[in-house]
């Protein structure tokens, strides 16, 4: 997926919507690039079981740097409905394809009211440059 | 009160730089906010600067320490007043790590003392034409330690106290390489410097420094205090001698891993004015026979009964990392059961590819093979006591 046509949570979580079954929708869910370089040197990530409800803000699960330890926080209300089981053995696909083979979990929609806080591109890419220095 | 220091306004407004600032933003280094000092963190990757300094050499440029000299007739006998070591006994050139202890025997500071003859490389900035010491002190308590002294000295006129911090540089050069990279570039005779001393010396293109053999990392090699204005030319020029064999700028974040493995303490964390250096395991610095410093009748009484709390190493398995005041549990306690301990730093060890941790716990746990657990965000991890320190390098 290109970056530029995801959404984005001020927690660095980018959002991938699409049509579900059965007219729900699924959200795609992974860490931006600019959050995996600022951790930098992960050592360790946490998913939630397929089942799991989460509410917006909602920690889904943490990852780890040798700096420091940081949650992921859902930035969609549902039910996870499908984990990338391989990424915490595979830490090095948030580096090399964020966007794509980095994903961490597909929630199904139970309420879309939350997509209209989340940031465009560009609006992101503003929030990273002041937090980047 | 003392007068103020001259950066408490500096750090309300910005942050200080170093001379190597510049340099930094550069060269990609992420720069934070340390001890009120602008400071690259990383340059990319913690673990590959952490790896280049274990096996090759890092560079770190540490000029946000702040550096003290005193010069006078009465500095020995001062300094020893105010430092848990011996320090009248020192031989010029000698160098020595202490406490600078309160009246109750908590750490106000840990630093290194310099003892040095006059230096033989002239220089207007660095005039002193006698015997004298230098301290070097943390940056996070420069200007607590500067008011402190100064208050020790007040109506003595046998020792000066200056501050010489912002017209130096400091950098330290660290790992197996670190010595032959330096080497080179000064005319002086570093190599026959012992471990733990230092000499004045200048650089073949000419500027004063003062060299020692000292470090944070568990690795041989140099630190060098060098006049502000030249340290771009001497940190290129070693970064540049060692490029093809893997030298590397390192920031703050490896020089934390690897003093870490090397169970080095560090002031914040392991060190704070309600620990005394015995319980943190630093009986090595503290010299209690025929002599008196500040803090040392209240060390006295601590030797003669148990210590509250003592410094351990933990290392556990698996991959989460215990972090700063997680809590530490005894081996067979229940979520809910009271603390034991608690966490004063925890990384993840690149070189031995687990986490480690220190931290304080009650004596009767502190034993080697001892059992334990740390409360990692809610779930309980088994830990292990260990034999400090985690890595040290192969002599």
């Amino acid at each position: 997926m290109s970056p530029e046509s995801l959404l984005y949570a001020k927690t660095h979580e980018w959002v991938h919507i699409e049509p579900g079954s059965g007219g729900a929708k699924i959200a795609t869910i992974g860490v931006s690039k600019f959050a995996v370089e600022a951790l930098t040197d992960l050592v360790f990530m946490q998913l939630p079981p397929v089942g799991r409800k989460v509410k917006v803000g909602d920690s889904f699960g943490e990852i780890e740097s040798v700096k420091a330890v940081s949650d992921l926080y859902s930035p969609v209300d549902g039910e996870v409905v499908a984990v990338n089981d391989a990424l915490p053995n595979q830490l090095e696909t948030l580096n090399s394809d964020p966007y794509g083979a980095g994903w961490a979990i597909k929630v199904k929609l139970s309420d879309e009211s939350s997509l209209s806080k989340l940031m465009d591109y560009s609006t992101y890419q503003k929030q990273c440059a002041e937090e980047g220095h | 009160m003392a007068t103020a220091p001259v950066t408490a306004s500096l750090a309300q407004s910005s942050l200080a730089q170093t001379p190597l600032h510049a340099w930094h933003e550069a060269h990609g280094g992420r720069m934070v906010d340390f001890a009120g000092w602008s400071m690259p963190v990383h340059y990319g990757s913690i673990v590959a600067e952490h790896t280049a300094t274990r096996t090759a050499c890092g560079l770190f440029d540490v000029s946000h320490m702040g550096r003290l000299r005193f010069v006078g007739p009465g500095a020995a006998e001062f300094l020893d007043s105010v430092v848990t070591r011996r320090l009248t006994d020192m031989q010029l050139g000698q160098i020595r790590y202490g406490l600078v202890t309160n009246d109750i025997g908590g750490i106000l500071d840990d630093v290194l003392v310099y003892r040095l003859p006059a230096p033989t490389v002239a220089h207007p900035a660095n005039l002193v034409d006698s015997d004298h010491f230098v301290m070097v002190v943390n940056a996070s308590n420069r200007e607590k330690i500067v008011q402190w002294l100064n208050d020790k000295l007040a109506g003595r006129d046998d020792v000066k106290l200056e501050d010489l911090t912002t017209i130096y540089a400091m950098i330290a050069v660290q790992g197996p390489l670190a010595r032959q990279l330096v080497e080179p570039l000064f005319d002086a005779d570093l190599h026959s410097l012992k471990y733990y001393h230092g000499m004045y010396a200048a650089t073949k293109t000419g500027w004063p420094a003062l060299v020692s053999r000292t470090g944070y990392t568990g690795e041989d090699g140099y630190e060098i205090i060098v006049l502000e204005n030249g340290a771009v030319e001497v940190w290129e020029a070693i970064l540049a001698a060692g490029k093809d064999q893997g030298a590397r700028a390192c920031g703050l974040g490896c020089r934390d891993t690897l003093r870490l493995e090397a169970a080095m303490p560090l002031y914040g964390h392991e060190l704070s004015e309600s620990i005394n250096p015995l319980q943190a395991g630093l009986d090595f610095a503290v010299n209690l026979e025929k002599r008196s410093f500040c803090g040392s009748w209240a060390l006295l009484q601590a030797r003669q009964s148990p210590l509250p709390q003592v410094r351990v190493g933990l290392e556990l398995t698996g991959k989460r990392v215990p972090r700063e005041h997680y809590s530490i549990l005894a081996g067979k306690a229940v979520a809910g059961d009271a603390a034991i301990g608690e966490i004063t730093s925890g990384t993840f060890s690149p070189t031995l590819d687990r986490p480690i941790a220190m931290g304080y716990v009650a004596q009767e746990f502190s034993a080697v093979g001892t059992e334990l657990q740390i409360d990692i965000r809610g779930g309980l991890t088994a830990a292990r006591v260990v034999r400090l320190p985690f890595y040290s390098r192969k002599k």
